[in-house]
């Protein structure tokens, strides 16, 4: 098989077709080929490696997603089992196959479209496939409502990929995230699809107006009416932070978030610095809106209110936060390269997702627009912290000659050093 | 195109497609964005677009010895707030409907660069005739790239055409949105505006080799 690859690559070198057909082979061996010329340092961590570690940190989200989207429907249908319990009600045979039948086919339209218009410009510029779409095909899926439209998911996925990748170069040239930028479009061009309570439980609008009508609130929903009893009587904050709650597909549960994020942490793929800031910067926002509620500057009857009292480190575990912190902002491609810039970056993206979170009057959920945002701003802020590295390495400069004396001859010796 | 010599005839042409004054000056791109979510109004502006240029740029053509140049801009300031004037009494007088939906930005074609552009660059140095052609050739030039702009915008984001109904009723659900299609609510924002612009730039260049920038 392997050999055979190879034989049909050297055949197919120049024609058209060559781009398609190397992607297929490099993903499935690694290339025959050696370097013509100079020295090259080889590694296994390649771009296409990397993106399947980040897929392999979103699997179990995946998994959970397919379970809790049977979950949802079945205790929205037949009420919530009284003492829940894991694998009597979570892990069962129906749940597993109504998510499958239910979240797979996100999953194969994302890949398909997403991988299809790759490749039809892999051919049409006549350059390699790039790896890009493998984590944002997975992503995709994870971050829409379960019942979102097949036909809608496919034109949100060629308007992301066209628009937000491949007019500015492809991978690696992109400013904005492409799979946030599929969300924002999905978001802004089919708004009933995606927000409201009907949306995030399976059939759920397709029974709506009828006798067997269910819903299913996001815990945001219900802080945003207002409603901080019922939610709580509904759900404790075990079932937050496990994330046997209502919500987009792969992002309710925080604590398989957590064991990904650690993942790509210890395998060095995602930058600790951006999730670590944006966790600080979405407490600190947490943390103003709570002692605004505390110094009473804001009536209860504020629309504000509910979602401003709750308490500042549970935004964390509730809503799509914790996803986009881990797995969104830290796309090595359109966020801040810089050590510094990385800690502003994320420190915003937290703080500005908890803003628009509470102050959204129709969608209290923000994080996808602060990320994209920030994604603007981040070449920007590494230009600042760049320019502010050399400033201060050249007033280094100047008060380093200053010291020696001119004639010694150290001067020019430690000019040099010094820069 | 016996009525016009070919160098004439290039002042109408060049601007509706090699020199267009929003795809490739990018010109004029605020209006482009704020009125076109809808092919009437899209098609009123550039009607009235074409009105302003083809006789501001005669007037402006005729009087181009007197003008001091000093004075020169607020002078052409006066001769388009005179005839943007007169577009929306027309307007109000015969089409109130309309007025109201593009509003403000009637009054704004005084600002509009294109026009401004014209007086400047063409009007103030050459002939009445010649003039008045690059007028009318610019203004069509922006009221093509308009009108197509509003045509994909109204399509997508109401599925009418002029107001018609043409994909069917969203509410009976008839047509098209009998077997689940929806309007795409996005196309109505003005941003979508500046993405249909960027694809029509997009696709021109790319057909065009010539316009293609070094890098």
């Amino acid at each position: 098989m392997k050999e055979k690859l190879h034989e049909l690559k050297l055949k197919y070198q120049g024609k058209k077709m060559a781009p398609a057909f190397n992607a297929i082979h490099t993903f499935l061996y690694s290339p025959n080929e050696t370097t013509h010329s100079g020295g090259h340092v080889r590694a296994v961590d390649d771009l296409k490696r990397t993106m399947n570690t980040v897929i392999i940190a979103l699997l179990p989200c995946l998994l959970f997603g397919i379970f809790n989207a049977g979950y949802q429907h079945y205790s929205a249908v037949n009420g919530f089992p009284a003492d829940f319990s894991i694998l009597e009600h979570f892990i069962t045979w129906d749940n597993f196959w109504l998510g499958a039948i239910t979240v797979l086919p996100l999953v194969v339209v994302s890949y398909g479209v997403g991988l299809a218009i790759e490749f039809v410009f892999a051919v049409i510029k006549g350059h390699e496939v790039e790896e890009g779409y493998l984590v944002t095909g997975m992503l995709v899926p994870l971050i829409i409502p379960v019942d979102t439209p097949l036909w809608m998911l496919a034109v949100a996925v060629a308007f992301g990929v066209v628009i937000g990748k491949e007019v500015f170069g492809g991978t690696g040239m992109n400013i904005l995230n492409p799979a946030l930028t599929i969300r924002a479009f999905l978001f802004f061009a089919y708004p009933t699809w995606m927000s409201g309570d009907k949306v995030w439980v399976h059939e759920g609008v397709a029974r709506a107006g009828t006798a067997d009508a269910i819903s299913g609130e996001t815990i945001l929903g219900y802080l945003a009416q207002g409603k901080s009893e019922a939610m709580y009587a509904k759900y404790d904050l075990a079932e937050m932070f496990y994330g046997f709650i209502p919500g987009s597909v792969g992002e309710t549960s925080t604590f398989l978030i957590l064991l990904g994020g650690l993942f790509l942490i210890f395998t060095k793929i995602a930058s600790w610095r951006i999730m670590l800031s944006a966790v600080i910067g979405s407490l600190a926002m947490g943390l103003i809106f709570n002692w605004v509620v505390d110094a009473g500057i804001i009536p209860e009857y504020s629309k504000f209110y509910g979602l401003m009292q709750f308490d500042f480190w549970k935004h964390l575990i509730v809503g799509g936060l914790a996803f986009g912190i881990v797995y969104m902002a830290t796309d090595p491609v359109t966020g801040s390269q810089t050590n510094k810039g990385k800690w502003i970056y994320g420190f915003f993206i937290g703080f500005i997702s908890v803003m628009i979170r509470v102050f959204n009057p129709g969608y209290p959920e923000g994080v996808f627009l602060a990320i994209l945002l920030m994604n603007v701003f981040a070449p920007t802020i590494d230009h600042y912290v760049v320019q502010g590295n050399v400033r201060r390495r050249m007033k280094r400069l100047k008060n380093a000659t200053i010291l020696p004396k001119p004639s010694d001859g150290k001067a020019e010796a430690l000019k040099v050093e010094t820069v | 195109m016996a009525l016009l010599s070919k160098k004439d005839a290039n002042l109408i042409l060049d601007p509706l497609a090699d020199n267009n004054p929003i795809t490739i000056q990018v010109l004029g791109i605020c209006s482009a964005l704020a009125i076109t979510a809808e092919l009437k109004a899209s098609l009123v502006m550039s009607i009235s677009v074409i009105f302003v240029m083809g006789v501001g740029n005669v007037v402006i053509s005729l009087m181009r010895n007197l003008i001091p140049s000093k004075i020169r801009i607020i002078a052409q300031l006066i001769v388009v707030a005179t005839l943007v004037i007169v577009v929306d009494q027309v307007l109000k007088a015969f089409a109130y409907e309309l007025s109201k939906t593009l509003s403000v930005f009637v009054g704004l074609i005084i600002t509009n660069c294109i026009i401004m552009g014209r007086f400047e660059a063409f009007a103030l140095g050459n002939g009445v005739w010649r003039s008045f052609l690059d007028g009318i050739g610019n203004a069509l030039g922006y009221g093509v790239i308009l009108v197509m702009v509003g045509f994909f915008r109204e399509l997508l984001g109401a599925g009418t055409l002029f107001g018609i109904p043409v994909l069917g009723d969203p509410i009976t659900k008839t047509g098209l949105y009998a077997i689940g299609y929806e309007n795409n609510g996005f196309m109505i924002i003005p941003p979508a505006a500046l993405i249909v612009v960027g694809i029509i730039i997009w696709v021109q260049r790319s057909r065009n080799k010539a316009l293609i920038e070094e890098a």
